[in-house]
């Protein structure tokens, strides 16, 4: 099947979700676990910042594909957000929600929220025109004087609630979009997103974390 | 034990007009009858006193036909699990409770009259690929065909779908997947049914997007509404058909309406 039409589909968008979104979750956990490394020291991850610069190539590949990969997830989202709304053009004067979690229902919001926080944090640490004291390839200093200010640091800790609810409901819907169901396999499936979903953003907040305690300065 | 119920009902007296909700005072009820014999009730004393009855969709009465379906106090067949609105009885409610009664809310489901609304969408998703092509002639011998007896239960599982639209009525996104999907895990899972296989869930989720119904989030609320606990499983097993079909199979040919 042509691209065009598996795209016109709706199944064909929520798969180009599930795809991009396994590439997004993927490059989270590379993430989280390079960031840590701030707790060995400042030269562990400012030496790992200038070794990202050794392989401009594989840098700036990584940085398309994450591109696309946003774009592609929010274009899906977006289209598909329009068709369901168009769907129910009357609402229903009482709805009780029986089944779904409060992570499902916040996706579309939830997801317009970590948008506009990605915005912010690539301002704020990788081009630095939102830190008011920024050295380029120094991220133990971008860091540190970063979330010594708490309300900067607050924003990290509730975008990383809105990261874990999106990963909770999303990295299991994944599963379910690319048809990976056996009775097998359907409990590991629940596990693994709510591994990821409680372990990526704890790892994440830890650092603004870490920073406020002053264990890290 | 007589009930007394205030009841809060949705009146449209055409698909173009407009509708509103109407306050009925529904006192006398026994406990024992089901939720459209209390509307049979409400409608005899709505006759008697001149007014139009509440029109509603309903035929076996025993939960089988997929005719009825309210939405109940915001709940897609109301507050018993794995029930059809017909099942329903009054002991699920409190004496004097309030009861908002709204038809299945879609735009590809548009209110015919009342509570009544038009699933008809639902069939052409059917006669998009829903069935299987088979040769007429001799009774094969019953056991002719092997099937395993996990896959008969699980399509078993997946015929119990009735057609009723809850699971559309129930999703936020107005989504017909658990529908579509149960119809395609049953014939997908049976030797009977891989013929027409990949054809039938391009053919039918392409019919589904068509007719308006939005598209699946996952969330689980369908199966939770559907009276016979179909399980979102099955859209799983959808999406992988669909996958594999759109990559792996041969496109249709222009103008072809064979089958087999």
């Amino acid at each position: 099947m042509p691209f065009g039409r598996f795209w016109g589909s709706t199944i064909g968008k929520k798969v180009v979700m599930a795809v991009t979104g396994i590439v997004l979750v993927g490059y989270i956990l590379a993430h989280v676990t390079a960031n840590l490394l701030i707790f060995v020291g400042p030269s562990a991850i400012d030496g790992y910042a200038a070794s990202l610069r050794t392989l401009p190539v594989l840098l700036w590949g990584v940085r398309v594909l994450l591109l696309v990969s946003v774009v592609l997830h929010v274009v899906a989202a977006t289209q598909l957000a329009v068709l369901a709304r168009a769907a129910r053009p009357t609402a229903y004067q009482r709805f009780v929600p029986q089944a779904s979690s409060s992570a499902s229902r916040t996706m579309r919001w939830g997801g317009v929220a970590l948008l506009l926080f990605l915005v912010y944090h690539i301002l704020h640490f990788t081009t630095g025109q939102a830190h008011s004291d920024f050295i380029h390839l120094a991220p133990y200093h971008n860091i540190t004087t970063a979330f010594r200010v708490w309300w900067v640091a607050g924003i990290y800790v509730v975008a990383m609630v809105a990261l874990a609810m999106h990963l909770y409901h999303g990295t299991w819907s994944m599963f379910q979009t690319l048809g990976i169901e056996h009775e097998r396999v359907n409990a590991a499936r629940r596990r693994f997103a709510t591994i990821i979903a409680v372990a990526v953003p704890l790892g994440f907040v830890s650092v603004p974390i870490a920073v406020l305690l002053g264990a890290l300065r | 034990m007589t009930m007394h119920l205030k009841l809060r009902v949705w009146r449209q007296p055409g698909p173009t007009a407009a509708g509103r909700f109407v306050a009925y005072d529904a006192p006398d009820l026994s406990a024992d009858m089901s939720f459209l014999e209390m509307l049979d009730v409400v409608n005899e004393r709505l006759i008697e006193q001149g007014e139009a009855p509440i029109a509603f969709d309903h035929d076996c009465r025993e939960g089988i036909c997929g005719s009825c379906g309210l939405m109940i106090n915001g709940v897609a067949h109301g507050p018993m699990r794995g029930t059809a609105t017909c099942q329903l009885h009054l002991r699920s409610f409190r004496d004097g409770q309030e009861v908002v009664i709204e038809p299945w809310r879609a735009k590809a489901f548009p209110v015919v009259r009342d509570l009544v609304v038009d699933r008809s969408g639902l069939d052409r998703i059917i006669a998009a690929g829903g069935y299987i092509s088979a040769r007429t002639g001799g009774v094969p011998d019953a056991n002719a065909v092997l099937v395993a007896k996990d896959d008969a239960d699980s399509a078993m599982d997946a015929a119990a779908c009735i057609g009723c639209g809850a699971c559309v009525a129930a999703c936020p996104n107005a989504s017909a997947s658990l529908f579509a999907a149960a119809k395609i895990a049953h014939l997908g899972l049976l030797p009977q049914g891989q013929p027409e296989r990949a054809k039938r869930v391009l053919r039918m989720v392409s019919q589904m997007d068509m007719e308006a119904f939005g598209n699946c989030t996952n969330i689980g609320e369908c199966q939770e509404a559907c009276p016979k606990l179909i399980s979102i499983d099955v859209i799983a097993r959808m999406n992988r058909d669909f996958l594999r079909a759109s990559l792996l199979g041969r496109e249709e040919r222009v103008g072809s309406s064979g089958e087999g």
